[in-house]
């Protein structure tokens, strides 16, 4: 029965295919694979050279001093016999619409995450969930509208001293914009903290709340501060509702009911006014975009590393 | 205060410390399922009034001329018909450059992780590591580089209205004697200027990002084990790839891919740069021509002083708001539908 | 009861003992064979293998015999399946993996950085421990390796996926409705399934992973009973944990301990009267 000597294999019909050809498709694919994601580099570097370099031009400029640009507070490119172009204002209009949005969206969305990830029944559940992709997937534009028709005038109501734009209103719909993610990305953190940490705790005879608030946030914080961290970076980078809501003044305030001007806000000012092509305001945009793209990309870097040390730690 | 005697069984406890109050922390779990329960609602409070504020406004202006009619200055006759267009060829444009790039830089990432090499892994996680904070770079500066790239092309060839190279173009005779350039569909120059191709690609560099991480994800759900039963039977990786773990992941890129042309649809700031805020009331005629889309035309009504325009705006928002609800639907259906088990 | 035929045995999921039925068992009916007397399928020798800085499989020497099954036994990690996924380089995968030594298929370096790992790994047939079917039809899986490697016309591949659905035993079951999606097969036919997949590319040897280990009893005792049948054609290598699997179906045994080899024989001297004091512990249930 058995037959050592022949060949065991039954012979497979059919030509043989190229190996040849076989091989050079291979290669040309994995070329071209290589070449898809060789690209996303190429985006990075170019954002970095293009605003750089146009930086460097802006600077170069006689109006303008790197040291003003850095510490000077006063920024009227616009206005006025002599230019200013210090960045503080712009700096302090975004950061003040970023707290505000913060301080709505931090413990809405940390709150709501726990709930979600610790308490929710599946039927609150199956409300929340969709809730907060809708309202993820709701354009920026929508929610500067609605804080221009709503918002704004909701707080001049309670409050004569709000402005038609200003930094609150804008910053609240800032918030509720950041509000799925802070949220999403919190609960992701959560989750990955191990059933059998939580069921030692309910073991000992802790209550569900000690269970969430000594256990599992502790063991999920620098999970939660990636996800913060990273809605603070788009909180920073957001445009159209501040270009709609926060007004167009660059004032060195920290009165959130005052009109501001954000780094996002003044691009939008110059690119859609008639400012002269490779006119120092023009060129000023390219050294705010570079600003901008600094501070949010280095708190995005950050807040990727911390995610990813979290998620190494309970892989 | 040490034990002097060593005690077992329930008597341990009892001898340390005062015992808390059972129901001071039940009171604490109680209360914060109420603030929880509060938050949470507060989301749901929070987009049922925002629908509510927009359609109550928006629903005046609303009606089927609407979305054929042009803009214009009297706010009972403005449509939104050349941003409806312009949005739909945009993001048509968009996803014909970015689906392909996306996807391949997916597998990539995915499908051909090196095993061997220290420089060629750095490379690999380097790629990883930056489309994760390209995710994260504002809409706004995308805008910037795809108005220096695309739009001037580094001013290499002049400018747009003076182009270096123009194809498609011809003079033209008007029966008054007038002459001037008469544009095909074809119509290409370089550079491209502010048109529906420079939006376009500057839209993809928004989106891509997002496109790759779904497609990642996609084929990560795609299990192992059916990768190994492919290479085990002698597969290369590319036949591995595309006969086995793409087919498997195609539902989930769709669905991916889908959600990030929502996302697309929904950019307004890149789309501000490039495009400006044109009155325009003729749908673009070829690649290289002037474009507005729905959430431009909705920040321009929304930024007018007058109230009546607000209403128009909210209209708009109407319609972009049922574009994408349609967009979520097709993916959610492609989602339930074409999504079966892989084992 | 009906008569046992691996062609006929229903997919019912519980099975009492009595009920199954091994068609063979070759620890009582074949002669005690020596290794060396037989030709080569696949030859190892001094063969070592780490994953990094773990030694996996230390300095191994011997032959696996053309047209036999070969069992390999021992505890958990201790590199049997490491020496399977080299021999069709699966290890190929794994970013540390690495190995020195010889080990040929029928004189072919299997090794070798320059050898053709497509080829290499059509030579060699894989059956995973659970079954993976892709998520296409029944037909589609079974001609999905020889259309990757030969331009065939369509009666040639249905030729041989009823060739090779024969092989696996599954034909009957599964001839009506080829077109039919293979992850509406049971666990049981989805293994045999992926037998067929394996055979269907001519391989030159078949490696089995634990094949049984995800499935009932009576699938089992149907791959058991599908393995005395392709013993005809093929050279088998079969890891498992169960010994009882290793008694009835191999004609030789490998005890591997901690990356050692510690005892190779005839499967029935292994069982009966092993050299070795390991074996003997391992195999009586002292430990493992």
């Amino acid at each position: 029965m058995t037959n050592p000597s022949a060949n065991p294999t039954r012979p497979i019909p059919g030509r043989p295919r190229s190996k040849t050809a076989q091989r050079v498709r291979e290669r040309l694919i994995q070329a071209g694979l290589v070449g898809c994601a060789l690209f996303s580099i190429l985006i990075t570097a170019s954002i970095v050279v293009i605003l750089a370099a146009e930086a460097i031009q802006f600077f170069r400029l006689d109006e303008v001093s790197i040291t003003e640009f850095f510490f000077g507070t006063e920024w009227s490119p616009l206005l006025g016999a002599e230019k200013h172009f210090g960045i503080w204002p712009l700096i302090c209009g975004t950061l003040l619409v970023t707290a505000v949005a913060m301080s709505v969206a931090l413990p809405l969305g940390l709150i709501t995450a726990v709930y979600l990830s610790e308490y929710a029944p599946p039927r609150l559940r199956a409300v929340l969930k969709p809730t907060l992709e809708v309202l993820a997937g709701i354009p920026t534009v929508v929610f500067g509208f609605f804080a221009l028709t709503v918002i704004t005038p909701g707080l001049i109501s309670l409050h004569e001293g709000f402005e038609i734009y200003n930094a609150f209103s804008a910053g609240i719909a800032v918030g509720i914009m950041c509000l799925p993610i802070v949220t999403s990305l919190t609960e992701d953190a959560l989750q990955a903290v191990p059933r059998a940490l939580r069921a030692g705790a309910f073991g000992l005879g802790a209550t569900r709340f000690e269970v969430s608030v000594k256990i599992v946030l502790p063991a999920a914080l620098s999970g939660i501060v990636a996800a913060f961290l990273l809605a603070i970076a788009r909180a920073v980078g957001e445009t159209m509702i501040v270009a709609l809501a926060a007004g167009s003044s660059p004032n060195m305030t920290l009165d959130p009911r005052e009109s501001v001007q954000t780094m996002t806000g003044y691009m939008v000012q110059i690119f859609l006014g008639d400012a002269s092509n490779y006119g120092p305001e023009y060129l000023s945009s390219y050294a705010v975009a570079f600003m901008l793209f600094v501070m949010t990309f280095g708190i995005t870097v950050i807040g990727q590393k911390i995610r990813k040390r979290f998620r190494e730690v309970y892989q | 205060m040490s034990a002097e005697v060593t005690t077992f069984g329930p008597d341990r406890l009892s001898r340390h410390g005062r015992a808390a109050s059972i129901a001071l922390r039940m009171l604490k779990d109680r209360g914060f399922v109420v603030i929880c329960i509060l938050a949470a609602t507060s989301s749901i409070l929070v987009l049922s009034w925002l629908l509510w504020s927009i359609l109550s406004s928006g629903l005046t202006y609303l009606d089927w001329a609407f979305l054929d009619d042009v803009p214009s200055r009297k706010p009972e006759k403005a449509g939104m018909g050349p941003a409806i267009i312009g949005s739909v060829l945009v993001c048509a444009v968009c996803a014909f450059f970015a689906l392909p790039i996306g996807v391949g830089s997916a597998v990539f990432l995915e499908e051909y992780k090196p095993t061997k090499g220290k420089w060629v892994k750095r490379l690999h996680a380097f790629v990883q590591l930056n489309i994760s904070n390209l995710a994260g770079v504002p809409s706004i500066v995308y805008g910037i580089i795809g108005l220096t790239v695309f739009v001037e092309m580094f001013g290499l060839f002049g400018s747009a209205n003076d182009p270096a190279l123009a194809i498609g173009s011809h003079p033209f005779e008007a029966s008054d004697g007038s002459s001037y350039l008469e544009q095909a569909w074809y119509y290409f120059q370089l550079p491209i200027g502010r048109g529906v191709l420079a939006g376009a690609l500057t839209l993809m560099l928004v989106i891509l990002p997002v496109v790759i991480i779904s497609a990642q994800e996609a084929l990560r759900a795609v299990p192992d084990s059916l990768r190994h039963a492919a290479l085990g039977v002698g597969a290369t990786r590319w036949q591995m790839v595309s006969k086995v773990s793409l087919p498997a992941a195609v539902p989930g890129i769709m669905t991916g891919s889908i959600l990030a042309m929502s996302r697309a649809i929904g950019e307004a700031a890149p789309m501000l740069v490039i495009a400006g805020i044109v009155f325009i009331t003729y749908t673009p005629l070829h690649l290289m021509d002037d474009f507005t889309v729905m959430p431009l035309q909705i920040y321009e009504w929304a930024k007018k002083p007058q109230e009546a325009f607000h209403a128009v705006a909210a209209s708009g928002i109407i319609v972009l708001l049922a574009v994408l609800l349609g967009f979520n639907a097709l993916a959610v259906f492609i989602r339930n539908k074409f999504h079966k088990p892989l084992s | 009861m009906m008569e046992p035929s691996e062609a006929a045995l229903p997919e019912e999921p519980v099975a009492t003992h009595e009920e199954i039925t091994f068609k063979t068992d070759l620890s009582q009916t074949r002669p005690s064979e020596d290794p060396q007397d037989l030709d080569a399928a696949v030859r190892v020798e001094r063969f070592s293998s780490w994953y990094g800085d773990f030694q996996a499989l230390q300095a191994l020497s011997f032959v696996i015999p053309e047209n036999r099954i070969t069992a390999f036994i021992g505890p958990s990690g201790c590199g049997k399946s490491t020496l399977l996924r080299w021999i069709n380089r699966m290890n190929d995968l794994v970013p540390s993996a690495r190995a020195e030594g010889v080990l040929e298929l029928h004189g072919t370096d299997l090794l070798s950085s320059q050898a053709d790992v497509v080829d290499l790994r059509r030579r060699v047939g894989m059956v995973f421990q659970k079954p993976n079917p892709f998520p296409k039809s029944i037909y589609d899986n079974v001609a999905f390796g020889p259309r990757l490697h030969r331009k065939l016309s369509r009666s040639e591949t249905d030729d041989l996926v009823e060739q090779s659905l024969n092989d696996a035993a599954l034909w009957d079951e599964v001839k009506d409705r080829l077109k039919a999606s293979a992850l509406s097969l049971s666990g049981g036919q989805q293994q045999r399934l992926c037998i067929a997949r394996a055979v269907a590319c001519g391989p030159e040897i078949l490696l089995m992973d634990e094949p049984c280990s995800a499935l009932d009893p009576k699938s089992t005792a149907a791959i058991e009973n599908l393995m005395a049948t392709l013993r005809q054609h093929y050279t088998i290598a079969i890891v498992t944990h169960n010994m009882q699997q290793a008694a009835r179906t191999s004609d030789f045994t490998a005890f591997l301990y901690q990356g050692e080899l510690i005892e190779f024989g005839a499967t029935q001297q292994i069982f009966t009267k092993p050299e070795q004091r390991e074996t003997e512990n391992y195999i009586t249930g002292r430990f493992g």
